[in-house]
């Protein structure tokens, strides 16, 4: 396959940015979005051009480190993140557009790469159970009700990549702030921090930046780990009983 | 006899190894016998309760005074830096990446044993060590593999409180499954994500930390080299990868929980910044590294495609539980559509020749098996391009199939989409083929390596003051780890044992105040400079990543399922000029002032180049087979892997020898006084 690829080039946080054009042929079908990457930069090397600076680790779905707009879309065009997205669904002759995350809470770093450190302190604004090593009861001291712990699971999934945000026209991260109060608040032994968790998580994500929810819903249709809209209403309701029991 | 150096009146199982065979004769010299200094005596069942007792306190007042250096934050790292914050100390953590959620434990997928024996079907701390001491070949410590039982029940219960979501039963309580190699269900797990659950929990406990001013987090941080000081470790060299600012940071103590070095084989199922640097680095200041050999291989992962691909993905084991492996019987079937091959024409090889475990054997067995089938010519999917050991380029199909058909028969398909789902659709991502319509196929990769800093029974390494946990370490898994150990391992590491050992290390501090212009500090720092200052330098025409694409290819061939005495000698020649060519002629862009993936790309190459000198070294010297280590010279008359228990029952530690000097080799004898050392048989 040949490809035309615009690229947002930036050298770091101050510098300004622009969108370059590079032509690439020999793509192959199998190859991920980002080998396809990897091959240009190999190609730039060799012109003696810098290569295209990106996050990217695991390259199997789980890290939640790739974070690329490809033509607009959060990960591209399926639902799934950058790294497991494949060739194969792009056409010989295409020109694609790659930008990094689009968010004023997730600043340019270089080129593709953003600074997701928001979502470390929003976690540590209350996004735990304060359990010291040690002290825990026995597993199966505290029975958890299966169907529960499923919904917990299924929301305990989210990567933090950043894909919600991204696709929001507000730039809300309330998708994943709602995956982690959900995913504690289903379980029991999250409840003794239920209420004082959301109140200071919600203050930590707006203290950050990241604009309000209008229920627009993107989020969802971008999150590669098919994270619910429903946790958005979790998080409203623990917060409104969370004001209304005066944490 | 060994058992001089035993108390307690213990009786030795097996006499001390003595080594009649010389392979890397000339590629070595013998060092000084290795004794774990710290090795508890006593009944097995008591030792880690006493060595918890005996070993001193710090008070809480003194805590605040003290300070840890923590690199890494998967399992191993995040879970330490959690508990040691909670405990009070100073805590500074480091990772390379830009969060300490992405660590490469997250991307572990089968599940974390423990011996809660909540089936009720006869599970114990004792089986689960006897089972890890025999899955491992007996090349582990029996005192460490205890210990690793012993804690894995309070591990779930942590785990648990921590809001881990693990499977659960109708009736609320946690579910479990058995895994490969082992007849007792003692698997705690979380669909295929049970890596990333037990990760999040870690993370957000230090996060935790984070927030109450005890853990100090440093993100986008590579550490390029460990400060000694008057014999101890005092702290590290970091790179700022965003800024390329070189940084000291100085501590009471230094920890190293910076996972495996699996990349040196360029594909493998490791994340893609998975590096040796941070343990290198140490080795080269004085740290052994032990059985660097030791490679896991795992059966089960998506084949290669291609030139290009720049990583491989694992399908969890779990599915050998319902998957029948099979070739066709004749290789003009292989191009064929599986569906249209009869039963009478495939061969289910593992059902075949080991009908007792049939495709839930141990790991390197079906690695092995599924690689013979291949070299046969049987093997299915894309040819792709490889060079034999004569030197000659051929294709061949590294692929075989790995067939849920029957299983989708029998429970039909919600049962396995509920079961496996997951992995399934990643299966269907990345082939863009059907895994419910057609067989998946699998072939075996580089996955895990038991190899790793030497550590004496407390985690300390052979420089005092640095410490090494989880997969960063040689300890616990021997020459082969079961599968769902590793997180059982990083973990135990970083909440229950380290915290426990570190103690009596810190009971002696807070050291003397070191400055920022100690010679030892100004030596470092030098070094970092000089080293950048050369990748920068260099300016030749080759990128990075064809030197570690070309390294990989030299491992997987000679240093990989299968090794021989000709092939590692072949290696160590290549690797050889590979290094010369790499000083000279490497290319790295941009500056060393900024961001820069190619620099930090050159460091790690460059250190992987030099281990895998060491590994084919170590493999050249153990003439005997033994879990992830198969040498063909060692194999029984029906191909089976042959121990030399009297030759090789050793742990090899082996000592930085300088850079024109040759690598020392200290022998740690393993002596076992409860359990008997046995052939492994699955048949």
């Amino acid at each position: 396959m040949k490809l035309t690829l615009k690229i947002w080039r930036q050298a770091n946080a101050s510098a300004e940015g622009a969108v370059h054009t590079y032509e690439l042929d020999g793509v192959s079908q199998d190859m991920s979005f980002l080998e396809m990457l990897d091959l240009l930069n190999e190609q730039l090397l060799t012109t003696g051009e810098e290569p295209v600076a990106f996050d990217s680790d695991c390259r199997e779905g789980i890290c939640g480190t790739c974070s690329l707009m490809i033509n607009g879309q959060a990960h591209g065009p399926e639902v799934t993140t950058t790294c497991q997205l494949h060739m194969r669904s792009f056409s010989d002759g295409d020109t694609i557009t790659i930008e990094p995350w689009r968010a004023d809470s997730f600043p340019v770093v270089k080129d593709l790469i953003v600074d997701r450190s928001a979502f470390d302190r929003i976690i540590q604004s209350g996004g735990f159970i304060s359990a010291n090593t040690g002290s825990a009861p026995e597993a199966n001291s505290v029975p958890a009700p299966r169907d529960k712990a499923q919904r917990a699971f299924n929301v305990a999934t989210c990567i933090g990549c950043g894909a919600c945000v991204a696709a929001c026209p507000n730039g809300s991260a309330s998708l994943f702030l709602g995956a982690k109060i959900t995913h504690l608040g289903e379980l029991p032994q999250g409840q003794p921090e239920r209420y004082g968790r959301v109140t200071s998580m919600v203050a930590q994500h707006d203290h950050e930046g990241f604009g309000g929810c209008t229920n627009i819903g993107e989020c969802a249709a971008a999150c590669p780990k098919e994270i619910p809209l429903d946790v958005i209403s979790q998080l409203n309701k623990d917060l409104r009983t969370a004001m209304f029991k005066g944490f | 006899m060994a058992g001089s150096t035993l108390h307690d009146g213990l009786t030795p199982l097996n006499a001390a190894p003595e080594q009649t065979s010389d392979d890397a004769a000339g590629y070595y010299t013998l060092g000084e016998k290795l004794v774990d200094a710290k090795a508890p005596t006593g009944p097995i069942k008591d030792r880690w309760t006493t060595r918890k007792f005996e070993n001193r306190l710090v008070n809480p007042a003194n805590r605040r005074k003290l300070d840890i250096i923590i690199v890494g934050t998967g399992l191993a790292g995040g879970a330490a830096a959690a508990t040691l914050g909670e405990a009070g100390y100073n805590v500074k953590s480091f990772c390379y990446q830009d969060s300490p959620r992405r660590a490469h434990s997250i991307a572990a997928q089968g599940g974390i044993n423990a011996a809660k024996n909540y089936k009720e079907d006869g599970d114990s701390t004792f089986r689960l060590f006897y089972d890890t001491v025999k899955g491992g070949d007996y090349r582990a410590r029996e005192s460490n593999v205890y210990r690793l039982a012993e804690v894995s029940a309070n591990i779930i219960d942590q785990c648990v409180a921590q809001g881990v979501p693990f499977a659960r039963e109708y009736g609320g309580l946690l579910d479990n499954r058995s895994f490969g190699g082992v007849q007792v269900s003692r698997t705690f797990y979380a669909r295929g994500q049970t890596g990333q659950q037990l990760l999040l929990g870690a993370y957000q406990a230090m996060e935790r930390q984070v927030a109450a001013g005890t853990v100090e987090q440093f993100t986008r941080h590579e550490m390029l080299e460990v400060v000694v000081a008057d014999g101890r470790a005092r702290g590290i060299i970091a790179r700022d990868m965003v800024t390329g600012a070189i940084e000291t940071h100085l501590a009471d103590v230094v920890v190293l929980a910076t996972g495996g070095y699996g990349n040196v084989f360029y594909l493998s199922t490791n994340a893609m910044g998975s590096n040796v640097t941070a343990a290198w680095r140490a080795h080269r200041k004085g740290a052994y590294m032990a059985n660097p050999c030791y490679t896991q291989i795992h059966p089960t992962c998506i084949p290669v495609t291609g030139s290009h691909q720049s990583k491989l993905t694992l399908m969890s084991e779990s599915l050998r539980n319902d998957g029948r492996i099979w070739v066709p019987k004749n290789a003009a079937d292989c191009e064929k559509d599986p569906r249209d091959i009869p039963e009478e024409d495939r061969d289910y090889f593992l059902e075949r020749i080991y009908p007792a475990f049939g495709n839930l054997v141990p790991r390197d067995i079906a690695s092995r098996a599924a690689k013979y089938m291949c070299d046969e010519g049987r093997g299915v999917g894309p040819k792709v391009k490889e060079i034999g050991p004569d030197g000659e380029e051929r294709l061949v199909s590294r692929g075989v199939y790995l067939d849920l058909g029957a299983a989708i028969e029998r429970l039909g398909r919600d049962k396995i989409e509920e079961k496996y789902d997951n992995l399934l659709d990643m299966y269907a991502r990345i082939t863009g083929e059907d895994p419910y319509e057609t067989p998946m196929r699998i072939y075996p990769a580089v996955h895990y390596v038991m190899g790793g800093l030497w550590v004496d029974y407390e985690l300390q390494t052979s420089i005092p003051g640095l410490f090494c946990t989880g997969e960063a370490n040689f300890s616990d898994h021997g020459a082969n780890r079961l599968g769902a150990s590793a997180l059982m391992q990083g973990l135990a590491d970083g909440y229950f044992v380290l915290p426990n050992t570190i103690r009596d290390y810190l009971a002696d501090g807070p050291f003397e105040k070191i400055a920022e212009d100690h010679p030892a500090v100004l030596e470092a720092r030098a070094e970092v400079e000089a080293r950048i200052q050369q990748f920068m330098s260099v300016n030749g025409t080759r990128s990075v990543e064809s030197f570690h694409r070309e390294l990989g290819h030299i491992m997987w061939e000679y240093c990989g399922m299968e090794r021989s005495k000709e092939g590692l000698i072949k290696a160590i020649g290549l690797i050889r000029d590979l290094k010369k060519e790499f000083w000279s002629n490497v290319k790295v862009l941009g500056s060393a002032e900024s961001l820069n993936q190619d620099l930090e790309k050159a460091g790690r190459v460059a250190d992987f180049i030099e281990l895998g000198e060491l590994m084919c070294i170590d493999a050249l010297n153990r003439r005997e087979s033994c879990g992830g280590h198969f040498r063909a010279e060692s194999q029984t008359e029906d191909g089976e892997a042959l121990r030399h228990d009297d030759e090789f029952a050793y742990v090899a530690a082996w000592e930085w020898g300088g850079e024109d000097g040759s690598p020392v080799l200290h022998k740690e004898d393993l002596i076992y006084t409860a359990i008997e050392m046995k052939q492994r048989s699955y048949k």
